[in-house]
């Protein structure tokens, strides 16, 4: 039985791993010089703590950290479009329908908040720390991802 | 709080920008690429979470054994280990259900509005939603202070 392993990867592997490198490289030049794991999703309640006087937003462990926070997400902002200026190839837009995006991101945010972590807190901040719970966190999230992906397909619901 | 060192800020930022640099460089600001990954027509968003975890794992533990605090902070290095808890497998359900709609996660979402991808700002717009209701949810159900919950 002969697998197709290049069917797999049909653009490579090369952005993908190089990517990957930079994130986890941004998160260590954070690290070396502060101590602090920053993970992206926490900017979410410690910027509400601006505009919100609710109890949970405004923990001192959000307080302290929301003006760097903010500094943080613009930094990934900036680095987004020194990318679609460089090797990115100008500007682009998802074709991906607004209700998709909205309705998503209410998911992505409250989930990511109950279940302490996202894509990169988890992900690469947790994992890379070898943390049980953030190990428990990404397989809970990449297996319901694929398969409310694949429902979401089935309902002939492009792009 | 005490004063900070003046390259703090300049470190998070430049930290940001590389971190951005990258998730546009992995393809993970686009929407269509994480949701081809999640139908498995295209697996090498593995690549990105591995290789990012690889490189944050090796920070991780070289970091705390050529110095004793970090220099900016004065604090200790350690790791990120969160207890674990029922909420840990609840909340990751609600968000994997979130980004398998969307195909879009929060630090993706920061990178691809600067890629000029400004649908995204409906995403942002949920994920802020999604948060403060998320508060205010768990506010109600166990308050933190004995004060009323009625007023925000």
């Amino acid at each position: 039985m002969a697998l197709d392993v290049a069917a797999l990867f049909p653009n490579g592997v090369l952005p993908y791993a190089a990517g990957g490198l930079l994130v986890g490289l941004g998160v260590v030049v954070i690290y070396a010089g502060t101590g602090i794991i920053a993970g992206a999703s926490t900017f979410l309640e410690s910027t509400l703590s601006y505009v919100s006087g609710n109890a949970r937003l405004n923990r001192p462990k959000y307080l302290a950290s929301r003006d760097w926070r903010v500094v943080f997400t613009l930094g990934i902002v900036g680095g987004g479009a020194l990318y679609a200026l460089t090797l990115g190839g100008g500007a682009w837009t998802t074709e991906v329908q607004p209700w998709r995006l909205l309705a998503g991101g209410v998911l992505v945010g409250a989930g990511t908040r109950l279940g302490k972590g996202c894509t990169s807190g988890h992900g690469v901040c947790g994992v890379g720390s070898a943390s049980r719970t953030s190990i428990v966190g990404v397989v809970t999230f990449l297996a319901v991802a694929v398969g409310v992906a694949a429902l979401v397909s089935a309902l002939g619901v492009t792009p | 709080m005490s004063e900070r060192h003046p390259l703090f800020l300049p470190l998070v930022l430049a930290g940001g920008l590389t971190f951005g640099f990258g998730l546009g460089l992995s393809g993970m600001v686009r929407p269509e690429v994480v949701l081809a990954f999640l139908q498995g027509e295209d697996l090498g968003l593995l690549f990105v979470l591995g290789g990012g975890a690889a490189v944050a794992g090796i920070g991780f533990r070289l970091l705390p054994r050529l110095a004793d605090r970090a220099p900016l902070t004065g604090d200790a290095y350690g790791r990120r280990t969160k207890a674990f808890d029922r909420n840990v497998v609840a909340g990751g359900a609600v968000f994997g259900a979130g980004w398998g709609l969307s195909g879009i996660c929060p630090g993706a979402a920061y990178a691809s509005l600067g890629v000029g991808n400004w649908p995204v700002l409906w995403a942002l717009a949920g994920m802020f939603l999604g948060a403060y209701a998320q508060a205010r949810l768990r506010t109600f159900a166990a308050p933190t202070t004995t004060t009323s919950t009625t007023a925000d």
